[in-house]
């Protein structure tokens, strides 16, 4: 697993962002020391990185998220512990960015000292079977919403084309001529395909790059 | 069958609203329903619609009436401070008899609360704010049901010339699952009365809620009030769930009828003859299936996220002839099949149900 010193996941609204966030976080902790999370959601109230903070951190990883995500303050503020993630190079950094224009805005204030470094990966996070981004075409309208509020650019796309529970190992091979047809239209390689755990025996070689992942969910008492 | 999306909830309604014909919203922002605005506001001015956020909701609902006068299919929506905000308008609606479909996707309350789900706006949903009339309240517990109620809360309201409110919770609006958005032809009804111009050709239509006389006020109600009779006789909706056998009856609506549908498994292991009827519509209440059940099981029990509200209707609806245990959480917390299951429990030995 090769990486950069900053790993941002970016995209449209609800199209698994988080969920691969933190997968890939535990995947690279177990490749190295020295590795944080930062959930830069502005955006969902709910279902947010911090519902896995207490997997991460007994794994050694250091989390950074909005004091008040899950509670009961509806506040978009990020702490200033963000700044770690551009200050202190010892680090390799995960981002979780809301979605959309509005959740992409908040990096902003870190995209100077990212593009200065010069040591990042932002990764266009596609699900074909949301709504709102079922062909490429209306990929690619998302694609310049972002940049335009981040302006930072994407570099790679994670195909994440699921039906939650429901996705079939013919659903992602189904899955695999939009993401080319995304990667054609925007000129991004395809940095990775993500599946469920369970659905590995099925895919496994018919797909380059696969990323098997857990479904993150939200703790319950 | 068309291929399955993945949806947000709040997603679901707005796609769904747009299905059944909906053109027009007017709406201010409030977790947790916002996806809902943030949708509209992408989708309806690529369709020729009218996507409006307006300066308070005050303002928004009193939009939909404007709309709702002129004949077409409108709606609003919002979270719990939001819709009481929305109240008056809301009796204005049934005053000038105007069909209109409203979300509430709520949140902890009183006051401003919080905004973790919760199903604390059952009586107001229910009950509605100043003078005398009903709402259509539908609750769905799913994602695709999000789809199905948001199609026939339109179709009811323009039917029956009234409200009909979606009433979900912030679980219900944030997560996602997949739906099928593929839900057969859409009703519609000719609107008459609709103020869309005489064209010369008809008498005004005046749409008040004024009266100066009282007489003829009452009449109005009583008018209203025999179409509402219809709707109770023709528009209850629910479903069973295991009550062949049940000797406990649990009664719960939306996000937390999931939660009893696992205790209830988790009951009948251990030998507990569980079942549930679950209100699909919060108005008109299901009480002829629930005086049956009261025939036949121990106890009830209610599962709601509030202080008891659905209960009280539970207790009018059964006569109070068999016991009902309340289980409740609240303040944004969902009870846990162990919270159903410690009720379901209790019920048992209040019951005299086998265990």
């Amino acid at each position: 697993m090769e990486h950069k010193r900053i790993t941002l996941f970016a995209g449209h609204y609800g199209s698994g962002k988080t969920n691969i966030a933190v997968n890939y976080t535990l995947a690279l902790k177990a490749r190295r020391d020295m590795v944080m999370l930062a959930d830069l959601d502005i955006v969902n109230p709910y279902y947010r990185a911090k519902d896995s903070a207490r997997e991460l951190e007994e794994k050694g990883i250091r989390v950074i998220s909005s004091f008040f995500a899950n509670s009961n303050v509806d506040l978009p503020a990020l702490p200033q512990e963000i700044y770690a993630i551009t200050d202190d190079r010892r680090w390799a950094c995960v981002l979780d960015v809301g979605g959309d224009d509005r959740g992409a805005l908040a990096l902003g204030r870190l995209v100077p000292a990212i593009r200065e470094e010069n040591d990042y990966e932002m990764l266009l996070v596609i699900n074909r079977f949301r709504p709102l981004t079922r062909d490429a075409e209306s990929v690619m309208e998302v694609v310049s919403e972002i940049e335009a509020a981040c302006r930072l650019p994407f570099t790679g796309i994670v195909n994440n084309s699921n039906l939650g529970a429901e996705t079939t190992a013919e659903d992602i091979l189904g899955s695999l001529r939009y993401a080319e047809e995304v990667s054609r239209l925007s000129g991004l390689p395809i940095a990775m395909t993500t599946i469920e755990e369970k659905l590995m025996p099925a895919l496994q070689g018919k797909i380059e790059n696969l990323f098997p992942m857990k479904l993150q969910k939200r703790p319950t008492e | 069958m068309a291929e399955k999306v993945l949806m947000k909830g709040n997603e679901a309604i707005a796609e769904a609203a747009l299905m059944a014909g909906c053109r027009h919203y007017f709406g201010y922002p409030i977790t947790p329903q916002t996806e809902l605005t943030a949708y509209m506001a992408k989708r309806l001015p690529k369709m020729d619609g009218v996507f409006l956020q307006a300066e308070s909701e005050l303002a928004a609902i009193n939009m939909v009436i404007g709309v709702s006068a002129a004949g077409k299919r409108v709606m609003t929506s919002s979270s719990s401070p939001g819709i009481s905000l929305k109240g008056e308008g809301l009796s204005y609606l049934a005053g000038c008899d105007l069909p209109a479909f409203v979300v509430n996707v709520q949140r902890g309350g009183p006051g401003l609360g919080g905004i973790q789900p919760s199903q604390s706006d059952y009586f107001q949903a229910t009950r509605g704010t100043h003078g005398d009339y009903r709402t259509i309240v539908l609750a769905p517990d799913s994602v695709q049901e999000m789809v199905s109620l948001t199609i026939k809360g339109f179709e009811l309201a323009d039917k029956y010339r009234m409200t009909a409110m979606l009433l979900a919770d912030g679980t219900l609006g944030q997560m996602m699952e997949p739906v099928s958005l593929d839900q057969g032809e859409i009703v519609t009804f000719e609107k008459p009365w609709a103020a869309n111009g005489t064209k010369m050709q008809r008498p005004n239509n005046i749409i008040n809620s004024l009266s100066l006389i009282p007489e003829e006020l009452e009449q109005w109600n009583l008018t209203r009030f025999k179409r509402y009779d219809i709707v109770e006789q023709n528009e209850v909706m629910y479903e069973e769930y295991m009550m062949e056998d049940a000797e406990i009856c649990l009664v719960s609506f939306g996000i937390t009828a999931r939660v009893s549908k696992n205790a209830i498994a988790e009951a009948r292991a251990k030998g507990i003859k569980a079942g549930m009827i679950r209100p699909i519509t919060l108005w008109p209440f299901p009480k002829k299936p629930l005086l049956a059940a009261a025939q036949k099981v121990k106890a009830f029990v209610t599962v709601e996220m509030n202080m008891g509200q659905m209960i009280e209707d539970v207790e009018l609806a059964t006569r109070c002839l068999k016991p009902v245990i309340s289980c409740t959480r609240c303040g944004g917390v969902i009870p846990s099949p162990n919270d159903v299951m410690a009720a379901i429990d209790k019920a048992c030995e209040i019951g005299g149900a086998a265990k």
